[in-house]
């Protein structure tokens, strides 16, 4: 892609409007899905437009495999929301940074603000298991370093793709009573709270870093290939300048922002 | 033992007879004369992806299952090759693409009945008719929207289909279920965690060792209930004894939760099962590694064979494990006899055949967050699912084998389904002697290596051996090699342009020659980077097998093609 986009533009002296690829999930809201209802197919389009051009996305799940399959195999140029320094990718600046939450019910006994809270050892918790041997969420690994697991209960992330919102499952088992409390990426949990029937409460995780070191904050960029320099600095420029706007659909979707500034560096080049 | 009504000179099920022996009465190619061994045919999937398992040949025809999208593509071995009959193109839900574990790969078929029958990526066993191509029944067993697949190549004992799921890593929780082989209708299921009586555990139950004979130990032996999402998945293979009339096969690691979330042994994880053939009821039991920490998933054949062990011949199950240990096995008890290492391991000092449970060495378990330095064998293990081969002329199994060791630590960002976190950074890299593989003969009597070939990559292709007392191998740089089975001397070899996973066959053709044949196409596990540049995102697996295997590519290209040998 990086050696096409040169080629255009020595031959014409400016880009050709060629839509952006964009590998994304069709059923994973907020995120994604193929009804371009997620904040990421919006923040495409925003990004897309801006190059002149539009928006192209290649629909497959986001689990295992799935950087090999779709962009390896040429299927998009990009990912959307992937983790700053994401091992197999080159990412750009980062656009957003959010946070691990814990969410409970408003009008319950549970007022837990911290790991480290006493109270949390009686409750049903509840996590999302990532589903690779052995790689679990931060916070299921920080219960456990705290010698939590009777009460610790999983929820595939990758859950039934035939259902809608297979990653809601758990907040879905915190309304009905089934947890008492779920510890999960704040976008699910933002989203997912707004539409709820049940108020809920979200508090960001803490400590923010845990003893072991272990992060509970990310930031948030997207992900090329390694050699797609060109279109890395493209996007770049372009994450700058719509800062306000990408914000604006961020707060609309209620993704919780971690108050640490987002890194202007990008770091791709390492 | 053949199934009745298969000559010899054919090949009809997976490992060749029911124990999966992988060894033919077939003679014509010696030790003398195998040098002259010249390529008679070949033909190109089409598909440059892992080529596992083997073809079968019934009746004068050749049957191939491809990778996804999983076709069956039959040949005319009466005509000059390829003389292909027809192809069947099985339906299949795109979703099971993206779900497959660690490549699209398939194991192969069983003849039964006039019918090739085999499993589709997306969780569906199909029968074909040999002659016309035509889908005689389709039995779905799992939906893969779930995060279930089917890899395995079935087996067909005494008119059942044993077919078993993938997925451990997305949760799913393992059976083994038993088809009518006529009509795909399932007969029972029986579940490899939970209570007892969804695992078909009854009072016939009576495994050797005490720490699993307690009652509703695959619930016990786990907290609350994360059993349910427990892996133990059957992607491995699975053996008949006749004798016995149980069923064996191996099942993989406890699923998705890290080994600090999940305290216990986490049974049956790593285990051997044996089930009565016509019940499903579990007879007895052995776990490899309680707790596993490493992904030794436990899927490896158990090779049915009449041995002599201590002056007397016993009848054993044997089984090379991705723990690094080789097993043999009172196959109707379940009393390990010998459990000795076949590779070099340093996550234990040995098994205590008193217990029958490994003595773990601390400072190699693995923590998330914390560095585990030098842990051999690496999370590949120190074999995978490509299986061995029994010869009862030399009494020797003759395996392939990975010298892999990793360090696990480290904190590395990730991300899944929109949910960044960072896990564990896995390194893998050669083991000592700095030879990533080895093929070896091994005297399972004594659990002792006989002769050794030292490989420069993990040796992941399966082995044959013939009355011709010649062994065959492949290499995942692409060669295609044969071996006097009594001392490992090599006879003669090819190379193929991408490198060999699959498992090579021999048999007689219509012309009464004896040909040999093989897979290349290099894929699976350790070979799934070389289909491009980009490292796999798989965190535990890949991502680590990527820096031991990183010179692969230069070695081998992506491919996909069956190969056929005969003497001139």
């Amino acid at each position: 892609m990086a050696m096409l986009v040169m080629a255009t533009v020595g031959a014409a002296g400016h880009p050709l409007p060629k839509p952006l690829r964009v590998c994304a999930d069709p059923n994973n809201l907020p995120f994604s899905n193929d009804q371009r209802a997620g904040f990421e197919n919006r923040i495409a389009s925003l990004l897309a437009h801006d190059m002149g051009t539009t928006v192209e996305f290649s629909w497959r799940p986001q689990i295992r495999g799935f950087v090999r399959k779709g962009l390896k195999a040429g299927a998009c140029d990009v990912y959307m929301g992937v983790p700053v320094a994401f091992g197999p990718l080159l990412t750009t600046a980062p656009y957003y940074r959010s946070t691990y939450v814990m969410v409970y019910r408003a009008k319950g006994p549970v007022h837990v603000r911290s790991l480290d809270d006493s109270a949390l050892r009686s409750l049903r918790v509840g996590v999302h298991m990532i589903g690779d041997d052995y790689q679990n969420t931060p916070p299921a690994q920080a219960l456990a370093s705290r010698g939590m697991t009777d009460n610790v209960r999983g929820y595939q992330i990758v859950d039934d793709y035939s259902k809608p919102n297979p990653q809601a499952r758990i907040i879905e088992a915190l309304e009905r009573g089934e947890i008492d409390i779920a510890i999960v990426w704040g976008p699910f949990a933002g989203y997912f709270a707004r539409r709820s029937p049940t108020p809920l409460t979200i508090v960001p995780v803490s400590p923010a870093k845990d003893t072991s070191g272990q992060l509970f904050a990310f930031d948030i960029a997207m992900g090329l290939r390694r050699t797609d320099t060109t279109l890395a600095r493209t996007l770049d420029t372009l994450l700058a300048r719509e800062r306000p706007a990408i914000h604006r659909i961020l707060t609309d979707y209620g993704v919780p922002l971690d108050s640490a500034q987002v890194s202007s560096d990008s770091i791709h080049g390492e | 033992m053949l199934p009745p009504g298969s000559k010899e000179g054919d090949w009809t099920i997976p490992g060749h007879d029911y124990g999966s022996t992988r060894y033919s009465e077939l003679d014509k190619i010696t030790t003398t004369n195998v040098a002259q061994l010249k390529e008679s045919w070949s033909y190109t999937t089409g598909i440059a992806d892992g080529h596992e398992g083997q073809p079968l040949v019934v009746g004068g025809r050749m049957y191939v299952v491809t990778p996804y999208p999983n076709k069956l593509v039959a040949f005319d071995l009466s005509k000059p090759g390829p003389a292909k009959l027809w192809e069947y193109t099985p339906p299949i839900d795109q979703t099971a693409f993206g779900k497959a574990c660690c490549d699209d790969v398939n194991r192969g078929a069983s003849y039964s009945g006039g019918n090739i029958i085999y499993n589709v990526l997306d969780n569906a066993t199909v029968a074909v008719n040999a002659i016309t191509g035509k889908q005689v029944w389709r039995t779905k067993l799992a939906d893969p929207s779930q995060g279930s697949t089917m890899t395995m190549a079935p087996l067909v004992a005494k008119g059942k289909v044993y077919v078993g799921n993938s997925g451990g890593e997305m949760g799913v929780r393992g059976w083994l279920t038993a088809l009518n082989a006529k009509t795909g209708k399932i007969i029972w299921q029986a579940f490899n965690t939970g209570p007892d009586s969804e695992m078909k555990i009854g009072s016939t139950f009576k495994p050797f060792y005490a720490s699993m004979k307690p009652a509703n130990m695959g619930v016990t032996s786990w907290r609350g209930d994360q059993w349910k999402l427990g892996g133990a998945t059957v992607w491995g293979w699975v053996t008949y004894d006749p004798e016995s009339n149980l069923v064996f096969y191996g099942t993989a690691n406890p699923g998705t939760w890290n080994p600090e979330l999940r305290p216990g042994d986490n049974l049956y994880s790593t285990s051997a099962m044996a089930r009565d053939a016509d019940t499903g009821e579990l007879k007895w039991a052995y776990q490899y590694t309680p707790h596993d920490a490493w992904d030794y998933d436990g899927v490896n054949e158990h090779i049915v064979a009449d041995i002599p062990f201590n002056g007397a011949i016993r009848k054993v199950v044997v089984h090379f494990d991705r723990n690094g240990f080789a097993y043999t096995i009172d196959r109707v008890t379940g009393e390990v006899l010998v459990a000795q290492p076949f590779q070099y391991l340093n996550w234990a000092t040995g098994v205590d055949l008193t217990s029958g449970r490994p003595t773990l060495v601390e400072e190699k378990q693995t923590h998330q967050g914390h560095m585990t330095t030098n842990i051999c064998p690496s999370s590949t293990g120190a074999r995978d699912q490509q299986p061995a081969a029994f010869s009862p002329r030399t009494h020797l199994f003759y395996t392939p084998a990975t010298n892999l060791c990793m360090d696990y630590g480290g904190i590395e960002a990730k991300y899944i389904a929109g949910t960044p976190y960072v896990g564990a950074a896995v390194k893998m890299y050669g083991g000592p002697g700095g030879n990533r593989g080895e093929f070896l003969a091994w005297d399972a009597g004594t659990g002792k290596k006989v002769w050794g070939i030292k490989e420069n990559f993990p040796v992941w292709a399966g082995a044959l051996v013939t009355a011709g007392d010649v062994v065959f191998y492949g290499t995942m740089d692409g060669d295609f090699k044969a071996v006097n089975a009594t001392n490992g001397e090599v006879l003669w070899k090819t190379h193929f342009n991408s490198g060999i996973v699959g498992n090579p066959i021999t048999f007689l053709g219509p012309d009464g020659n004896q040909y040999v044949a093989v897979y290349e196409g290099v894929g699976g596990w350790a070979g799934a980077i070389v289909p491009g540049n980009l490292s796999t995102d798989d965190p535990f697996a890949a991502l680590g097998a990527v820096n031991a295997m990183k010179d692969l590519p230069e070695h081998t290209k992506a491919g996909g093609a069956l190969h056929v040998f005969v003497l001139p």
